[in-house]
């Protein structure tokens, strides 16, 4: 044995430099500086760089962040949700039905839909743990189930599968604005008046800012990337995440609840799906079928550009925030950019080979799989 | 010497018409490593599980610290302190060494009323468990994915004695491993005895056995057939019990006593 002061001769020296460099986030960070890079020479002009246009991206990133984190979570705890996108639809619909058709307050509308959309993740989470089947299978079930409803209900009692008057039944309503409110508005109106940000020039608004404030869903996406961050790696549940997607079995042995922990990450994710439609029926002030369709592809995309395993026990929330971020960026910048935008697809498709690419050699120079 | 850790008298297991285990009786001590022989089938496995409270023997006695005991599940014996190291490790190679060692009982500091995991006092007590084991981590954010074997063997063991094992059930450690890693599990068996943890050394390696044992018991067709102390038994008599006698003789022109 050797003694307690000498180390392998075989393990080299890593440099600060590499040590900082190998991380699960790498493939996002380099995604990320290289998208904005592409947009900075080829969209300056464009205004995708101005108030109007930095919001304008800022919140379709937001959006894919916050079904991310969701997807980022359970995937680690070796899961997957594919029916993100259905449940999206499904939970605004929920809100029209009880907030518009039946007139509830707003308020018991949102949270009614909060409650049901959590007991169908736990279904989900339960059927899983119960058969033992791929969670890909039941909640590609949920998928068509949810999407189905989606579309039938209001069919059903409106006979048109888009209801509208969100906008009118959440007025003076305490709880909507916490998901179609905005923030900051005097700070944008000082940056509006000292001319660091666009202001109106004509008609009834003439001197208010184009951008009069953060909307929620962004501050919503920061709350939740920062709760996802720190559940993940400063908590003691976050290290059972990783072990309940890195070996189950393991984990188990260990004394970690495996499938509570599993259970409560598909509630999470429908949670993230459930403030993403709330947001967004708040903001469109309708209800419509057909919402959130791929958008469980999208959320697994962006972790995946963020260095998660799709096979569960690694990854990072950061990196999938970064993942939404480049989403975000190269779907609106190809916009500002006067670029076909069929070609986003296309642009994709190379950023998420390229990322995948990437995280896979870091992720063996971390773990020491082969 | 004192009283045994843990005695078991005269186990049986039956599994619907077999008969797994037909009278076994081990006795460990604080500080000794018991050597389990047996080769495949002879009842290793399954008298490990009924030690370490998988399994619920059909008849015998278990006296854990001299009074009668009744594990209903493995946690129960866990809560007593038998720690069992699995040749199925309970290790995940993607996670970092001292989110492993601390899976599952993750050590906690509150800030603000939160409960948050204390990687520091983790860090610093997985790196202080391995340096007395005597492998020296880059650091403990190592992924145990990056550690051969015999690291692993090692840590999972670390984690064991921690933990408050007074008896230490290892499940062929050495049957994958090369003959330096091997030799390394077998100081750390040498270190965990000193600490006067009972180890109880499941193996059908007589080599391994003899380097680090102090009482061999070679199981056969679910009996023992018998405890020797060290030094009163040679290699090939331990070969031999093993074996059951005849057919390893037949064999052993052609082998040149090599096995």
């Amino acid at each position: 044995m050797s003694d307690a002061t000498e180390t392998d001769e075989r393990i080299k020296e890593i440099s600060r430099l590499r040590q900082a460099l190998i991380r699960p986030e790498l493939g996002g960070i380099v995604g990320t500086v290289a998208v904005f890079t592409l947009f900075a020479l080829f969209a300056w002009d464009s205004g995708m760089f101005q108030s109007q246009g930095v919001l304008n991206w800022t919140i379709v990133s937001a959006q894919f962040m916050i079904i991310a984190v969701g997807a980022c979570l359970l995937m680690i705890a070796g899961e997957f949700d594919l029916s993100v996108g259905s449940m999206i639809g499904f939970a605004g619909m929920m809100i029209a039905v009880f907030g518009v058709v039946l007139a509830l307050p707003m308020w018991l509308a949102i949270l009614i839909t909060f409650a049901i959309c959590l007991a169908l993740g736990a279904l989900n989470g339960w059927i899983v743990i119960r058969t033992g089947l791929p969670s890909f299978i039941v909640t590609l079930a949920f998928l068509f189930i949810l999407r189905g409803f989606t579309i039938y209900i209001p069919q059903t009692i409106e006979r048109k599968t888009i209801i509208g008057g969100i906008r009118d039944a959440a007025e003076g309503d305490w709880l909507a604005p916490i998901f179609g409110g905005k923030i900051g508005q005097p700070i944008f109106q000082w940056l509006g008046d000292a001319g660091v940000i666009a202001v109106f020039e004509r008609g009834s608004r003439t001197g208010e800012p184009v951008v009069d404030g953060i909307p929620m869903l962004i501050v919503w996406a920061i709350i939740l990337v920062i709760f996802g961050h720190v559940l993940l790696t400063r908590t003691r549940f976050g290290n059972w995440i990783f072990a309940a997607g890195g070996d189950p079995e393991a984990a188990r042995n260990s004394g970690v609840p495996v499938n509570r922990v599993k259970v409560l990450m598909f509630m999470f994710t429908a949670f993230c799906a459930t403030v993403f439609a709330v947001c967004q029926v708040m903001e469109f002030g309708s209800a419509g079928a057909d919402r959130g369709l791929l958008k469980e592809f999208e959320a697994i995309i962006a972790v995946v550009i963020g260095g998660a395993l799709l096979t569960g026990g690694y990854g990072s929330v950061l990196g999938a925030a970064l993942g939404a971020l480049i989403f975000g960026v190269v779907q609106q910048g190809l916009f500002f950019a006067g670029v076909e935008s069929s070609l986003f697809r296309v642009f994709l498709g190379i950023i998420l080979l390229a990322a995948v690419i990437l995280n896979t050699y870091i992720r063996r120079l971390i773990t020491g799989e082969r | 010497m004192s009283d045994p850790i843990i005695r078991m008298t005269n186990i049986e297991k039956h599994f619907g018409s077999v008969i797994a285990l037909a009278g076994v009786s081990v006795d460990v001590f604080a500080g000794e490593c018991h050597c389990l022989l047996g080769d495949n089938g002879a009842g290793k496995s399954t008298f490990i599980k009924t030690m370490s409270g998988v399994h619920k023997p059909t008849a015998g006695e278990i006296y854990f610290e001299g009074k009668p005991m009744h594990f209903e599940d493995p946690r129960d014996a866990i809560a007593a302190g038998i720690a069992t190291v699995h040749q199925h490790l309970a290790m995940i190679p993607l996670m970092s060494v001292s989110r492993n060692f601390f899976m599952g009982n993750e050590p906690i500091k509150k800030v603000a009323g939160i409960p948050f995991f204390d990687r520091e006092k983790a860090d610093a007590t997985t790196m202080e468990e391995m340096r007395k084991m005597g492998i020296n981590l880059r650091g403990p954010d190592q992924a145990v994915g990056t550690l051969s074997g015999g690291e692993r063997q090692t840590v999972a063991i670390a984690r064991a004695v921690h933990f408050g094992a007074k008896v230490l059930i290892l499940d062929e450690p050495t049957s994958a491993l090369g003959v330096r890693q091997t030799s390394n599990v077998l100081a750390t068996v040498d270190k965990v005895r000193k600490q006067g943890i009972g180890v109880v050394f499941i193996t059908h390696n007589v080599r391994h056995a003899l380097a680090v044992g102090d009482r061999f018991t070679v199981l056969n067709r679910g009996k023992t057939l018998g405890t020797a102390m060290r030094g009163e038994i040679t290699p090939e008599e331990l070969q031999d019990m093993m074996a059951g006698g005849q057919e390893l003789a037949t064999l052993e022109g052609s082998l040149g006593g090599t096995v």
